[in-house]
């Protein structure tokens, strides 16, 4: 029976002709228990490659070897959707001659096939291949459910190579990428630690300020008129919006109301709210633990979505297209309502768009849930640090001490004061937390350019500068 | 009302945000003798600094066994909270010691005399037994609070979530109140895991006569809220009982009756009073 596995991921690379200058992908479904990206980028700096692009959907701190492969020259470039702080403030101190670029979620998959990022060789980590590279990340013992953001790479390299710690026989039947996209497969020990790969169980949030926003943001989603069957539903992982579900629950269930689909990451409470027969489905373009990676195998209602199908534009619909209520998360905001997710209230890289620029950009109500203030710093700012989704987005900001309504969305902020919901100005917002914090100085900015943001679109949107050395 | 410790910046920052119609600082129970003082400089601060407008602000002083209890009328009456919580209340002078230094600190910062109220926190045998001549005591007295932890302690019991072992002290406290013609206020519920426990504890509190309930923990102050409010059905039936009074003047009739029971003079009383209540709640007929 024909076969491409090879012997070891050395001989894999010198088949796939990695050579200087070229771009290689990874996926970050791993997160930071991964250990394909190092493997992969400590085989090729032995193997003497110099200048490569590195084209990541995310890197997180154990990515750390990756700083020294810039420093000698492996990489000289980096494409990523979401960078954690350990990376970022390396990056941040200047050490890349080319700005880092962050895309969203959705532009990422789109540039991969328009050309604008080609990527030469995909590395692909599955918990599960056969010998033909049918692949899966919904078992073995790496597992972490939806594959979503690895299938444009599969799609669109030049070459693709699987990696993966459970090799099974042909022909695995619930491949999630199929063999006729992948050229080799390699089998190693371990592709993650499960233990940074995804939380066994993800605890319901206690904190009684996330609890009143997430009560708060599920007030406005009733007031806006949008909780009515056939509904839409977007939440991160972060507490207050997991906690918005919660709430969401009761009241769907009170009210016999029957959504259509919850999109994005995935959680056990997403899929509470499915089983509930809250929502009929679950679009999971990535699983945030093992109780959504679990179901995924199971729920024929739970189906596994690309990147591109998720959120790009450059596909004919995306599943943003019907989307109509979703709930963000902010480091900082700005009375213009633009947010920062990329840099801290220091300008230091840590995090990135994912699928929040996307998702502010076409759906209906765009809510974004943060505190007034968080350790001592204002949350809503004159400008924020860095622009990550355009304030012209932005929809609603809930905080514990009011609600704040985009000037462009009246016909919300009339429904909410209706409602009786407590609608403030985002000005008195941002002057209550002054009153409590003080007015913070700009953080200094250095003169070199380390990071661009995109947009939804491809567009230009801001630009991240070094962060200067504190004398 | 809720409890928020006095010596917890973030507590206190987020405090008027939890939906509570009263906050209770501690200076007492909460602080650590090693932070009376900056507990006591925190509240102060964050008084005289944010926004409580919407909200009855109380602060837990400490008692009179303490070397502390002075110092925080000095510095916290001061700022006019609405009331002052003083613990371990067990008998009249108790009240009145506290209440003429309160007239002291009014008259030295130029407040109306009386402006600031008094709560006594009822929590041991002796207090329970006085609870009528505690609340007769002092002008100032608005309500009674009944306080089970040091209560079920000083009864040599064992304080129980069921809460058999208070049932006496709560009842004798609220026709104490009600006999003095103050408020009266249940002790918190202190599991603040359990967020189920909370429904049926505040319900039963209300059942005996309860203006209303105190929480330890933000995540409860819903279910009070809930549980003490008029519900909709209640609401409904107080109209229709004070259009069926109007009805019956309107038509000279001596006794009304609506749906077959007669209306008397408690039963309007209590309509009257559970519109007044969703008045001020903001809650409507349906």
């Amino acid at each position: 029976m024909a076969t491409k596995v090879v012997s070891n991921l050395k001989e894999a690379i010198e088949l796939a002709k990695v050579t200087d200058g070229m771009s290689i992908s990874f996926h970050h479904h791993l997160r930071n228990g991964d250990h394909v990206l190092n493997m992969v980028m400590d085989e090729l700096a032995a193997m003497g490659v110099k200048n490569l692009t590195v084209n990541a959907s995310a890197v997180f701190d154990v990515h750390a070897p990756l700083i020294d492969h810039i420093k000698n020259g492996v990489v000289t470039k980096l494409c990523v959707n979401y960078m954690s702080k350990g990376i970022g403030t390396h990056i941040c101190k200047g050490i890349m001659d080319t700005p880092v670029e962050f895309r969203s979620h959705g532009q990422r998959p789109a540039d991969i096939e328009n050309g604008r990022t080609p990527i030469d060789v995909a590395f692909i980590a599955a918990p599960t291949s056969d010998t033909m590279g049918n692949c899966t990340g919904k078992m073995g013992k790496s597992r972490f459910g939806s594959i979503g953001y690895a299938m444009a790479d599969a799609m669109n390299a030049k070459t693709v190579i699987v990696i993966t710690d459970n090799l099974v026989e042909y022909p695995l039947t619930c491949a999630s990428i199929t063999e006729d996209y992948v050229d080799y497969v390699v089998a190693v020990d371990e592709i993650g630690d499960p233990n940074g790969i995804m939380s066994g169980t993800t605890a319901q949030t206690r904190d009684p300020v996330r609890l009143r926003m997430a009560q708060t943001a599920v007030k406005c989603i009733e007031a806006s008129g949008l909780l009515k069957d056939g509904m839409s539903f977007q939440t991160g992982a972060g507490g207050a919006t997991m906690a918005a579900a919660m709430y969401l629950k009761d009241v769907m269930l009170e009210k016999g109301v029957v959504g259509s689909y919850i999109v994005g990451g995935i959680s056990t409470a997403s899929v509470d709210l499915q089983k509930a027969g809250c929502f009929r489905a679950l679009q999971d373009v990535q699983s945030f633990d093992l109780g959504a990676a679990a179901d995924l195998l199971e729920n024929p209602n739970h189906i596994e979505v690309s990147g591109r199908r998720y959120s790009s534009s450059i596909g004919k619909s995306s599943c943003m297209n019907n989307l109509d209520v979703a709930m963000l998360g902010a480091t900082e905001i700005d009375v213009d309502f633009n947010v920062n997710v990329h840099t801290d209230s220091n300008g230091i890289i840590m995090g990135g768009s994912g699928g929040h620029t996307d998702i502010a950009e076409i759906c209906n109500m765009a809510v974004v849930i943060a505190p007034l203030f968080r350790n001592r710093l204002p949350i809503v700012l004159d400008h924020v640090t860095t622009v990550s989704t355009k304030g012209e987005n932005i929809d609603v900001l809930i905080t514990e001490s009011g609600i704040a309504v985009n000037p462009r969305r009246q016909d919300l902020k009339e429904k909410f004061i209706a409602a009786g919901l407590n609608v403030k100005d985002i000005h008195e917002l941002k002057a209550m937390a002054e009153k409590i914090c003080g007015v913070p100085q700009p953080a200094p900015k250095g003169d070199k350019i380390v990071g661009e943001v995109f947009g939804h679109w491809g567009e230009h949107v801001d630009y991240i500068y070094s962060v200067p050395d504190k004398e | 009302m809720l409890f928020i410790p006095g010596a917890n910046p973030k507590q206190i920052m987020f405090a008027a945000t939890m939906g509570a119609d009263s906050v209770i600082f501690d200076l007492e129970d909460s602080v650590s003798p090693l932070e009376k003082d900056s507990a006591r400089i925190l509240v102060r601060n964050i008084l005289s600094t944010l926004d409580f407008s919407a909200i009855e602000i109380i602060v837990r002083v400490n008692s009179l066994n303490s070397p502390y209890w002075q110092a925080d009328l000095d510095e916290i009456v001061p700022l006019k909270p609405a009331i002052i919580m003083t613990p371990k209340s067990e008998t009249p002078d108790d009240i009145k010691t506290f209440a003429a230094y309160i007239e002291q600190v009014e008259e030295k910062h130029g407040i109306e005399k009386g402006s600031v109220k008094i709560m006594p926190l009822i929590e041991t045998a002796l207090g329970i037994e006085n609870a009528f001549l505690i609340g007769k005591s002092s002008e100032r007295v608005v309500a009674l609070f009944l306080g089970a932890e040091d209560y079920s302690a000083d009864l040599q019991c064992k304080r129980t979530k069921e809460g058999n072992e208070i049932d006496y002290a709560r009842k004798r406290i609220v026709n104490a109140a009600r006999a003095c013609g103050v408020e009266v206020y249940d002790t918190p519920f202190t599991d603040a895991h359990d967020d189920e426990g909370i429904w049926a504890d505040a319900a039963y509190a209300k059942s005996l006569g309860f203006t209303g309930k105190s929480s330890i923990s933000p995540r409860h102050v819903d279910a009070i809220n809930i549980s003490f409010s008029p519900s909709q059905a209640e609401i409904d039936y107080a109209y229709e009982v004070i259009a069926a009074i109007a009805e019956g003047k309107a038509k000279g009739q001596g006794v009304v009756a609506l749906k077959g029971k007669m209306i008397d003079a408690p039963v309007v009383l209590r309509a009257e009073r559970t519109i007044a209540a969703a008045e001020q709640l903001g809650l409507g007929r349906k």
